[in-house]
């Protein structure tokens, strides 16, 4: 196995440039889930960004949160102004694991991992986050909602790293982060649904349904139209439209669909006149 | 420039309060390097997956598994492992009878030494949340979270 040990991120990004196969490691949480049975990854060459000061901090600007490369889960619940402007990530961080996965997990790692259950991603991209990539030719910047194509595709080239989540700063009126698994604590997610909204409008975001975290276009319409929902199955047919929920170990396609939408019913309910 | 290493790497880092060096495979664990390579077995290995949490130490004074570290990201940091631990440290799990079949022991001290030395931390979520990262399959937890909460100062304890 050959591991790079880039020790600033000009190093790291020459090193993901030298080395077109090469895997960024963060915080190394998923990666090693049942490494000595896995001898296939033992001869990957990896590029480890943990000595990387630059990916670190989590800072704030007067219009922006921005999360590091390497910021963690524990960084963020730690985080007093994010628990006030940012709750759904500190819900979402408490929720991703326990406190040993919270303190080495990083939001970066959670958005390139690609998991279609990332609780993470999915509180992430209801703030409109946007993605930095960097790599030795230049800078790209996509919006969260727009990076993923399908199951563990996304936008970013081999040499790219993530060197920042940027987070604009807003008021929120809604603020909602349900995630269904099948017991509270440490579970991956069945259903789950983010939503906000801010003068910017409403945030409908779906994960475990579909082959990736995902807006729900026709839900968000569906609010913003203030359209008359009087039980879970009036929001069916824009579920429908959105998300294609599958069977897999965790769940049925059936009790996926029926359970977001009694979900959401139930989470709006309070907040959404048009909801009886 | 990066240094690229293959098959042997030395790392240093500060274990137990001490400076160590040491040579190891890339491909090892921090778990792997404590437990074969620096004979500190009190470290268990159980599930491998990072959800029973028997391989907890605390990584620059927070608790992580070691089954989940690369070995080579622990290089300048600051490992503590269970052998760190004095034994009167642990009266109150003894006193609570937060021990059955021994098997998590080592990682639940860990986690409840962070919580003990840091009660702050408490603001961010209870005692048995704090922990739900330690698995006790005879679920003792009860006699657990007792022990932890008599070893906090403020909760009426030691």
């Amino acid at each position: 196995m050959t591991v790079l040990l880039p020790g600033s991120l000009d190093e790291a990004l020459q090193a993901m440039a030298s080395h077109p196969t090469a895997l960024p490691v963060a915080g190394g949480t998923d990666l090693l889930v049942h490494w000595p049975q896995r001898p296939e990854l033992h001869r990957q060459t990896f590029v480890d960004l943990s000595a990387v000061q630059e990916l670190r901090p989590l800072r704030w600007t007067t219009d922006e949160l921005v999360l590091g490369g390497l910021t963690t889960y524990w960084d963020v619940i730690e985080d007093g102004r994010v628990r006030e402007e940012f709750p759904l990530l500190v819900e979402a961080a408490r929720q991703i694991g326990s406190i040993q996965i919270q303190a080495r997990g990083t939001w970066a790692g959670n958005i390139i991992n690609g998991s279609p259950a990332a609780d993470g991603v999915a509180a992430l991209m209801a703030y409109d986050g946007v993605v930095v990539l960097d790599s030795t030719r230049g800078r790209s910047e996509i919006p969260l909602a727009e990076f993923y194509s399908g199951y563990k595709q996304m936008r970013r080239a081999p040499d790219e790293l993530v060197t920042q989540i940027r987070l604009p700063r807003r008021e929120y009126s809604v603020q909602i982060f349900e995630k269904v698994g099948s017991r509270r604590a440490q579970a991956i997610a069945k259903v789950g649904v983010t939503v906000t909204r801010s003068a910017s409008g409403w945030r409908v975001v779906a994960h475990s349904v579909a082959p990736f975290v995902c807006r729900c276009t026709a839900l968000e319409r569906c609010l913003e139209s203030e359209a008359s929902v009087g039980s879970p199955d009036d929001l069916l047919p824009a579920i429908r439209e959105d998300v294609s929920p599958i069977d897999d170990l965790r769940s049925s396609a059936a009790y996926r669909e029926r359970v977001m939408a009694r979900v959401l019913y139930y989470g709006l309910l309070e907040v959404c006149p048009s909801f009886h | 420039m990066s240094n690229e290493q293959r098959d042997r790497l030395p790392i240093s880092f500060t274990l137990n309060d001490q400076p160590m060096r040491v040579e190891i495979d890339p491909a090892e664990r921090l778990l792997d390097v404590l437990r074969y390579r620096l004979g500190l077995t009190g470290t268990k290995e159980g599930c491998a997956e990072g959800e029973c949490g028997a391989c907890t130490v605390l990584l620059d004074g927070l608790p992580v598994d070691s089954c989940l570290v690369p070995a080579y990201q622990v290089r300048g940091r600051r490992v503590e492992t269970v052998e760190s631990l004095d034994a009167e440290s642990l009266a109150t799990y003894h006193a609570s009878g937060a021990t059955q079949c021994g098997a998590c022991t080592p990682g639940v001290v860990m986690t409840a030494s962070w919580i003990v030395r840091h009660p702050e931390v408490l603001g961010r979520g209870s005692v048995r949340e704090l922990m739900a990262g330690n698995l006790c399959r005879c679920t003792g937890y009860d006699g657990i979270i007792e022990g932890i909460e008599d070893a906090i100062p403020d909760r009426g304890g030691a």
